[in-house]
């Protein structure tokens, strides 16, 4: 490659978005060099998804100029960004999950023999090139449904290069990856990284941006904030510049339960078929027990049949000091129990019901007699709007136009509004901004200091350690281990979460 | 993804032109039908005659009352194609048993009580084989239409129920007010439907299961329940509206009657905004719809123009109703 047209890969100057008028990216004037990772950091809605999607062809940007290899990009489409070398992975997979491997890498532009047919030979060998590139032990063949998420990206990733590609866009690739699979993944980026490829990392988790990328962009409200080495930046001060204040106090402090604080929650022996055997844990009165493990270990399953969703086989289970058994999330939420699902727009809230519709879904038999009182629900969706601190624009908006972290919210106030003693949050800060997280953690907090107890189940290691004086680590199915106190570690969590040193 | 505050001239013009789309898809069809009753009215002096006009409310009321319940059904995330034979069936069913009667008013009394129970007996049916049953209602009231049809011809030999009480066709053909009973029923059945939709646990439950059943099963809602009981109302209304038709003429074809309804009280649905994949829609709109498929039919005839094409207007009405609704 000529010296010259290695300099600059990537140069957007003034670039600048609207949205029916609203302008949400103004005045983006970044250069990408080939051959480095380069990190893009802000908070929610800083504007970080809508600039790839200027550069990859889903949008047009509303002003300024993208110039890619020397040659300026006009009425990109997605077709033609990924013909010049511009590739992304999404957010959320397109993967179609009844296919197979190799005929998802390939869709679209499938080898075909002369005579017009799918050359499914050349699929399968070159699949496996391709995967064997990326070191995924990961045989073509297999259906796409019956992969873990770790090995849907790595289909994905591997679908990204079936062309050849300059510019790799990833957005907020490890959200769902544990940290053996973010591993594999740093590596598969590094080796794209040294063959000249440039990656756009877009991510909320700054350690790993700082493990991973070369330099790091920053944005904030659609403006460009700075462009510096990684090596300059640590996480307070990346923090710092993504919210524009200092961050420094990202977790409340720890409090512990009284000593002689009761036991609320004593599970032995349970077992649910398939999914759960020989799990036992116990907690105490406002206490926060959180539950590591990797992905598919079984946390949301443990958490599904405490909330009444999967049928218990056998084991014993004694709530508030009563033998409990739930048979549906009615009995459940009866018996004082409450569930933050981690699939939030999947099983959390209703994204075309309002804010007080929401709110008050599991819990409208307070609100009727026999007709639902609109004002009192009304009244109720304004309290945890106030108390919570949830941005929009009223109890009568449907929640589609709330971002991430105030949906969250308002599903958890969907949760607090049955007046519960156990709450059990699932995942309770995946893909919401750093601002709505430390929100979400005094609230967890807040809870504990008023008496009710917690289960924090969460696959970000940092959380749980900062969150928890005691967690549980599971693996296929059952509790590998506890730590507590001086013994929570990173290591020692993926120790026990793995079973290898 | 948020979006910062609108700052220019074009951010508020957005905003209004928001605005307004949720007001028309909000308000649509009954802007449609006052568009349609004005227009109808100015260009033809027959159809503005009070008798014309009451004969239409008469005419939608049977069908309109089985929209009410498609609205609950599709609400809810289902669809039931089996109201227009479930109809004929409870019907007939209590045409015959009102025979076995020789006191009138007990006969029909009979008539009134046996065709509802039918009514909402299949409706139950259909609601357990698609919750518990687990086959989607497509499938299931694909079958149950083609059953209820197929029992209806074998009781009734193919052919015509009548009634042997003179009583009957009083009460089926009775004005109150100078309005037809059915066209008051279907008025006060809207109602009621209305408020249950908007006011009570069980709309806002059936809402919520038609916008995201597993959000509701995990909000500890029973969805099933909810479910069966969409086919439960939706059957009961048919049952209503089987007595009024039987009523009607004294008699039912067992070949024709109800022949077809799904198809309007499902157009007369979706014209009246509810969202063919449920979640979203109101029984006031499913009325507003009705009267508007109902005034449509009644002044192609006064055009002369052929029946045979009237299918192809209902159509073409119904695809522009669903393309307002997607401008949304």
């Amino acid at each position: 490659m000529p010296e010259k047209a290695a300099a600059i890969l990537l140069e957007t100057d003034s670039l600048a978005k609207a949205y029916d008028g609203v302008p949400v990216l103004s005045g983006i004037s970044i250069q990408v060099r080939p051959g480095i990772i380069l990190g893009i950091i802000g908070e929610n809605g800083a504007g970080k998804s809508t600039f790839t999607k200027c550069l990859n062809g889903m949008t047009q940007p509303s002003g300024g100029r993208v110039v890619f290899l020397g040659e300026e990009l006009r009425d990109l489409s997605v077709a033609g960004a990924i013909a010049k070398g511009i590739v992304t992975i999404p957010q959320e997979f397109n993967l179609v999950s009844d296919l197979n491997v190799y005929e998802n890498i390939f869709l679209g532009h499938e080898p075909r023999y002369a005579w017009g047919l799918l050359d499914r030979p050349a699929m399968r060998a070159k699949a496996r090139e391709l995967l064997s590139t990326l070191n995924a032990q990961l045989d073509p063949e297999r259906r796409i449904a019956t992969l873990s998420v770790a090995e849907k990206q790595m289909v994905e990733i591997a679908k990204a290069l079936t062309s050849p590609c300059r510019l790799l866009i990833m957005d907020e690739p490890t959200t769902v990856l544990n940290q053996r699979e973010v591993a594999t993944l740093f590596t598969v980026m590094r080796r794209l990284r040294n063959q000249g490829t440039s990656i756009l990392y877009i991510s909320h988790k700054l350690k790993e941006v700082r493990d991973i990328c070369d330099e790091v962009v920053v944005l904030r409200d659609g403006q460009f904030i700075s462009h510096d080495p990684a090596s300059a930046l640590d996480e307070a001060e990346m923090a710092r510049r993504m919210v524009g204040r200092d961050m420094s106090q990202l977790f409340p402090p720890k409090g512990a339960p009284p000593a002689d604080a009761e036991c609320i929650l004593d599970v032995r022996g349970l077992r649910v078929t398939g999914l759960l055997h020989d799990v036992s844990f116990s907690l105490r009165r406002g206490e926060i027990l959180g539950f590591a493990g990797l992905v598919g270990s079984g946390r949301t399953e443990l958490a599904e049949t405490l909330y009444g969703l999967h049928p218990v086989q056998s084991g014993s289970i004694t709530l508030f000091g009563r033998p409990y058994r739930p048979a549906s999330p009615a009995q459940a939420i009866a018996a004082g129990l409450a569930y933050l699902s981690e699939d939030r727009q999947g099983s959390g809230v209703l994204v075309d019901f309002s804010v007080a519709n929401n709110v008050t879904l599991s819990s409208l038999r307070q609100y009727c007699r026999p007709f639902i009182s609109k004002s009192r629900e009304n009244a109720r969706a304004r309290h945890y709007i106030d108390a919570f601190h949830i941005k929009a624009p009223g109890y009568d908006a449907p929640l589609r136009s709330l971002s991430g972290g105030n949906q969250q919210k308002v599903a958890i106030a969907k949760g607090l509004d049955t007046a519960p003693k156990l709450f059990i949050f699932d995942e309770p800060t995946r893909g919401i901004d750093i601002n709505a997280k430390s929100e979400v953690y005094a609230f967890i907090r807040r809870l504990v200091d008023q008496g009710i107890s917690c289960l924090l189940i969460s696959s970000d290691l940092e959380e749980v350690i900062g969150m928890c004086s005691r967690i549980a680590v599971m693996r296929a199915g059952s509790i590998a281990g506890e730590v507590s106190g001086d013994h929570i570690n990173e290591e020692e969590i993926m120790y026990l979460a793995t079973g290898v040193k | 993804m948020t979006t910062a505050k609108p700052s220019s001239a074009s951010a508020a013009s957005a905003v209004w032109r928001q605005r307004a789309l949720g007001w028309l898809s909000d308000y649509g069809p009954y802007i449609a039908l006052a568009v349609l009753l004005v227009a109808c009215a100015i260009s033809s002096p027959s159809f503005r005659r009070p008798q014309n006009l009451i004969n239409i409310t008469r005419q939608i009321s049977y069908s309109g009352i089985i929209a009410i319940g498609m609205t609950f059904v599709i609400i809810g995330g289902g669809i039931d194609l089996s109201v227009g034979s479930l109809l004929a069936f409870a019907g007939s069913v209590g045409i015959i048993a009102m025979n076995h009667c020789d006191n009138p008013a007990l006969a029909v009394a009979v008539a009134i009580v046996v065709s509802i129970a039918v009514g909402a007996s299949c409706g139950a049916l259909n609601g357990a084989l698609i919750t518990v049953g687990k086959i989607p209602p497509f499938i299931v009231t694909l079958g149950t239409l083609s059953i209820f049809r197929s029992l209806t011809l074998y009781i009734a030999n193919a052919g015509l129920l009548t009634s042997k009480h003179d009583l009957f066709a009083r009460f089926g053909g009775a004005i109150i007010l100078g309005i037809p009973l059915p066209a008051w029923l279907l008025l006060v059945l809207a109602i009621i439907g209305a408020i249950i939709l908007q006011q009570t646990r069980l709309g806002r439950y059936i809402c919520a299961v038609g916008s995201n059943e597993r959000v509701a099963r995990y909000a500890a809602i029973n969805t099933n329940l909810i479910k069966f009981s969409t086919y439960v109302i939706a059957g009961f209304l048919a049952g209503i509206s089987a007595v009024m038709l039987g009523g009607r003429l004294s008699s039912l074809s067992s070949t024709t009657a109800g022949l077809s309804y799904e198809l309007d009280a499902i157009a007369a649905a979706i014209i009246g905004g509810t969202a063919m994949a449920g979640g979203r829609g109101s029984v006031i709109g499913t009325l507003a719809g009705a009267l508007i498929l109902g005034i449509v039919s009644n002044v192609l005839d006064m055009w002369g123009v052929s029946v045979n094409l009237q299918g192809t207007v209902k159509g073409v009405v119904i695809i522009i109703a669903v393309l307002i609704q997607r401008q949304r």
